[in-house]
């Protein structure tokens, strides 16, 4: 009688080892292809290289007067009361307003001009003085023209105001602190349909409201301006704005706006008792480069009755005026393209040399091998992008600084939810190509799928695609997720071309990660889903 | 040549991945060239608006499918060792690149060829709905229109110097994914660069050296001579690059071992 031997079980645990090991052995897969592992490192180099170029300019120039010397300097940017970059440049006819009072107008006539388009060169890179008046001009009244009443902290740029105006085509407002902004009754004002403005002022707060006769008044709001001196400076300002082209590639045309007072009343100690003008802005470093103007504006008086005309704008500054780390990353293209070629191959090769039947062999939970798949890529590819970004901002901001360049106050969690998103969008990218290449299993197919969703929306933005369908693109497609890195606040008072070009996109900035969240986790659950059912 | 000509044909012929490419190409042109003239008004466009270009935008997503096409004709063959049976067939091995090059050039052509003139026909059809009539000054889009022709036909053999841009790079890399990664690379990260470029002279450059803002020059039929290269000059800049991508394709295959 001979015992059956006992049959061989192997020592190793059983259950072929936990999600650690797994992730292990995808780490050392991807670590160990030496073309991949270059292409990583190689795509964030072209980021940083990429940041090289866009931020290397040529230096800006500015003079501050006739006699003064030529320094490397950008134009004069005023800050607002909350530390936001503004436009503050306007024709002001004013005097000095103790303590509580109003000012009650009659409006008459508000009309305007707008530069003749000339092909003049980039905004922005100038160094003219101030604005030539020799250029040619058509009468036409931008649509954010504006001619008013205001009570302003001094007459210094991006000091604290309350205005109340007729605008050329959104009606009666009642803006404040550049960032606000009330809407009144949406009427233009004509020599037929004149329209009266009164603004009080009550300690802290302001009341702006509005007649058509001068008898019946409606109220357009009430404001508070915290910290308003006991000595203002009030009176009655114009200013226009450069009328933004509809084509995309198209400069900005200065305008200038003229608009007739008469009935001026005034209430309150106005203590000196007379007008006096002055084109706010007009004198500053680089004025009229940074905000183009049509003439720095002037006033004729008889009697109470006053022509103000004026040019620029009082409002938060947007786009050309300056820079934003968005300029630093414009090579997030280069690095995204070559992180979704990793993405696809880390998978599609994995197939292609029958490698994914060993994988699924060794590990036959296969969802937990697509998702160590997922973490190992991402990870890799987060860290590559971060790294890449932090070098790409410093150095764009230290390249943007020395050739006198504007760039805009970005509060530090602004900054950081660019570089942490910038790192993310790489990551996302990479996982998405993954759950592709794992759905389609042709490299091929999945390259060409992932390109097409993140790099094209951005090159259609350059080609005669309109900016409405461009727009759209932004919204629907995984470039969404781009919108992460917009440190800008796009403004409806402020007529501009919000593209993406320029830095703005159609989404807010968490809303377009969203979105591209959405497209990463709907693909991770078909290749899920898939690989379940099929065979592999 | 022709039995190698015949043998390619077969190949593309009697797998389904081709017919599949070739469908993708022209319905995924027609419908971007279709949102694209969908979307535009004449109220935000005014007048001077370049309504054969606007028609044509579906090529910028089109190529990346003729791409595709170009790119597995050779790298599906490197995927699964198929050359080497291919090369023991024909052992001249420019011929197999030469033959290869006459189907797929044809048959992106033959796409081409749809597509663009379904993308003109959506443009003729929707435009004049959203105000680009005579009355505003725009005409009908027609062939008859010198420029307009030139466009159709340069737009048609886009297509063509595509398909043989992405054999020749999938030749020398013969691996379809990075091979696919180069190209669309080369088409689009050229233009995205070029807008980077702070200088205006070097941007102008980098646009004329640029396959596909060279190459898709030949769609303006306005301000054509305020284009960066003119029209035929363009496309003859792609057809440089596509020849360069063949002849170190050849020659690598040539030097090689499969």
């Amino acid at each position: 009688m001979s015992t059956t031997p006992a049959p061989y079980r192997s020592n190793l645990p059983a259950g072929g080892g936990g999600f650690l090991q797994l992730l292990h052995a995808e780490w050392t897969k991807f670590r160990t292809v030496r073309g991949w592992m270059v292409a990583l490192v190689v795509a964030g180099l072209l980021v940083v290289l990429m940041a090289y170029l866009a931020t290397f300019h040529h230096q800006n120039f500015v003079q501050a007067g006739p006699g003064s010397p030529v320094v490397v300097a950008h134009p004069f940017v005023p800050l607002g009361p909350s530390g936001e970059a503004v436009t503050d440049t306007f024709y002001f006819v004013h005097q000095s307003l103790q303590g509580n009072g109003s000012i009650t107008v009659r409006l008459s006539s508000l009309t305007g001009l707008i530069e003749q388009s000339s092909g003049s060169g980039s905004l922005g890179q100038g160094h003219s003085q101030g604005s030539s008046s020799q250029t040619q001009a058509r009468p036409g009244l931008v649509p954010w023209a504006k001619a008013g009443i205001i009570v302003k902290d001094s007459t210094r740029q991006g000091s604290a105001y309350a205005a109340l105006m007729v605008t050329g085509a959104h009606g009666v407002r009642l803006q404040y602190d550049y960032t606000h902004d009330i809407a009144g009754p949406p009427a233009a004002v004509s020599t037929a349909s004149a329209r009266w403005l009164r603004l009080s002022r009550f300690g802290d707060v302001l009341s702006g409201s509005e007649s058509t006769d001068g008898a019946h008044w409606t109220t357009v709001g009430s404001i508070r301006l915290a910290g308003l001196p006991q000595t203002v400076q009030a009176g009655l300002f114009v200013t226009s704005p450069p009328l933004v082209p509809s084509r995309v590639f198209a400069s900005p045309s200065a305008s200038s706006a003229t608009a007739f007072f008469d009935q001026v009343s005034l209430a309150g100690h106005w203590p000196h008792n007379t007008w006096s003008g002055l084109g706010v802005g007009a004198g500053s470093v680089g004025a009229g480069t940074v905000t183009p103007t049509l003439g720095t504006g002037g006033f004729r008086q008889a009697g109470d009755t006053f022509a103000v005309t004026g040019s620029g704008d009082i409002a938060p500054a947007v786009g050309d005026v300056g820079y934003t780390p968005y300029e630093s990353l414009q090579g997030v293209f280069v690095g995204l393209l070559m992180v979704i070629v990793l993405g696809a191959l880390f998978i599609t090769a994995e197939y292609r040399r029958g490698l994914i039947r060993s994988s699924f062999a060794a590990s036959p939970r296969r969802g937990r091998v697509l998702a160590a798949k997922a973490l190992v890529l991402g990870a890799a590819t987060f860290a590559v992008g971060l790294i890449a970004a932090a070098i790409a901002l410093s150095l764009g901001d230290r390249l943007l600084r020395a050739t006198g360049n504007y760039l805009y106050p970005v509060s530090a969690l602004t900054e950081l939810r660019v570089m942490l998103g910038t790192a993310a969008l790489f990551a996302l990218a990479a996982v998405l190509a993954l759950a592709l290449g794992a759905i389609l299993r042709r490299g091929a197919g999945v390259v060409a799928a992932g390109i097409v969703l993140f790099v094209l929306p951005s090159v259609l933005g350059a080609s005669y695609l309109p900016t409405s369908a461009e727009q759209w693109l932004l919204r629907l497609t995984p470039a969404a997720g781009y919108a992460i890195q917009q440190s800008l606040v796009r403004y409806p008072q402020v007529s501009y071309a919000y593209t993406a070009a320029n830095g703005y996109f159609p989404l807010a900035p968490w809303a377009g990660f969203a979105v591209l969240c959405a497209y990463g986790a709907l693909a991770l659950g078909l290749a899920f889903m898939l690989l379940r059912r099929r065979d592999a | 040549m022709r039995p190698a000509l015949h043998c390619e044909w077969t190949k593309l012929r009697t797998v389904a991945g081709p017919s599949w490419l070739l469908l993708a190409t022209v319905s995924l042109t027609v419908a971007l060239s279709a949102f694209a003239a969908a979307s535009a008004r004449h109220a935000q466009a005014g007048p001077g608006l370049d309504l054969t270009r606007l028609s044509l935008t579906g090529i910028y997503l089109g190529q990346a499918i003729v791409a595709i096409l170009g790119v597995v004709t050779i790298g599906s063959e490197y995927a699964f060792g198929v050359i080497r049976i291919t090369l023991a067939a024909v052992p001249g091995r420019w011929t197999v690149l030469a033959a290869k090059a006459v189907v797929v050039g044809g048959l992106a052509l033959a796409a081409g060829i749809v597509a663009v003139l379904g993308s003109l026909l959506a443009g003729r059809l929707i435009l004049p709905g959203h105000g680009f009539t005579v009355a505003h000054g725009y005409a009908l889009l027609s062939l008859t229109h010198g420029p307009t022709l030139r466009a159709v036909a340069g737009s048609v053999l886009y297509f063509g110097l595509i398909a043989l841009l992405s054999l020749g790079v999938a030749t020398a890399v013969r691996s379809s994914a990075a091979a696919i990664g180069i190209v669309l690379g080369l088409l689009y990260l050229f233009p995205i660069i070029a807008a980077v470029v702070p200088d205006a002279h070097w941007q102008r450059h980098l646009q004329q050296i640029a396959p596909m803002t060279a190459g898709l020059a030949v769609q303006a039929t306005a301000n054509v001579h305020s284009l960066p290269i003119s029209p035929w000059g363009g496309l003859g800049v792609l057809a440089a690059w596509a020849a360069a991508a063949l002849l170190v394709g050849a020659l690598l295959l040539k030097l090689r071992d499969v």
